[in-house]
């Protein structure tokens, strides 16, 4: 272990602000892009249930 | 194989082989993160001549190393699609190009953060920064000029063609530390040379570049997912599956 207590590790031997910048906006896209993936599908899913039934609405009003 | 080959080009099959490779990628991807973070941070030393700042590798050369990845495979689909008029890879070009773009921008912003402690600057104006930030001006192009286009043929045509033309810098790229005189230092990792960094510190970066490639591949599967499911949604297997949600 390289670190004498935590508050050493955090502190990066006085690189805090490079490292844990670096390491902050990397991890922050990634899990926005994890995000943004799945909310995609969910609205995709979404969208295409409620095309599905306005057309099966409207088969029933032609049909009747 | 050919045959094969066909079986998984078709959407129809793909859409649920990628439903069961996410979760698979996505536990790998988690996995290797924390193996690469532990030994990069845990395990890895000091260097003696950058101090903890060099920590900036294990990202930094992997996103680096995927953002170049990431087009030489976007771009091999969008050849595909222009010689074949595959469906599916026009699909796979569009659901790459985001993961690209992020990984180009996230290479250049870790570069600048790394730069400031080590060169002194945040950004220079040479050659392989330069031709890094072309690539993430690349992937954008390329995302735009396929949402500008309302018929997806043309847009796929027409993207395959600017994803294409610009593999070219990827080369550039790679060896712009050995053609030209530039600040950032050269390959630290090579075919030809032993590298020149401690074996922990390489391994590390490896399984970082490893957790990166699992990401990626669980990030574009998923995506290309919503992709077929409106692509397609006027099929009947699409139907089905959608009947099969309620």
């Amino acid at each position: 272990m390289q670190w004498a207590s935590w508050s050493d590790f955090w502190a990066m031997g006085g690189y805090a602000f490079f490292v844990w910048g670096s390491y902050g906006v990397t991890a922050a896209l990634m899990i926005a892009e994890v995000i943004l993936v799945v909310r995609r599908r969910r609205a995709t899913l979404e969208q295409l249930a409620r095309a599905a039934r306005m057309e099966k609405g409207q088969r029933n009003e032609s049909s009747q | 194989m050919t045959n094969l080959w066909l079986y998984f080009s078709s959407p129809k099959t793909f859409y649920p082989l990628a439903g069961k490779l996410i979760p698979v990628f996505s536990l790998l991807a988690i996995i290797l993160i924390a193996i690469g973070l532990y030994m990069g941070f845990a395990v890895a030393p000091t260097d003696y001549k950058q101090g903890d700042s060099y920590r900036i590798i294990y990202i930094h050369v992997a996103a680096a190393w995927m953002s170049m990845f990431i087009y030489v495979v976007m771009a091999g689909w969008a050849a595909v699609g222009m010689i074949w008029n595959t469906k599916l890879s026009d699909m796979m070009a569009g659901s790459l190009a985001p993961t690209g773009a992020m990984f180009a921008f996230v290479a250049l912003w870790t570069g600048a953060l790394w730069g400031k402690p080590t060169w002194g600057t945040y950004w220079v104006w040479d050659a392989r920064l330069t031709s890094e930030l072309i690539l993430l001006f690349l992937y954008v192009g390329f995302i735009a000029l396929r949402s500008a286009i309302d018929d997806p043929r043309r847009a796929a045509r027409a993207s395959a063609v600017l994803a294409v033309v610009g593999v070219i810098n990827v080369p550039i790229i790679y060896f712009s530390v050995r053609w030209w005189n530039t600040l950032h230092q050269g390959a630290s990792v090579s075919p030809e040379m032993a590298p020149k960094m401690a074996a922990t510190m390489l391994w590390a970066m490896f399984v970082m570049a490893m957790a990166f490639w699992m990401y990626t591949i669980a990030v574009v599967l998923a995506r290309v997912r919503s992709e077929i499911l409106e692509r397609e949604s006027s099929t009947e297997w699409v139907r089905e599956i959608l009947a099969r949600q309620r």
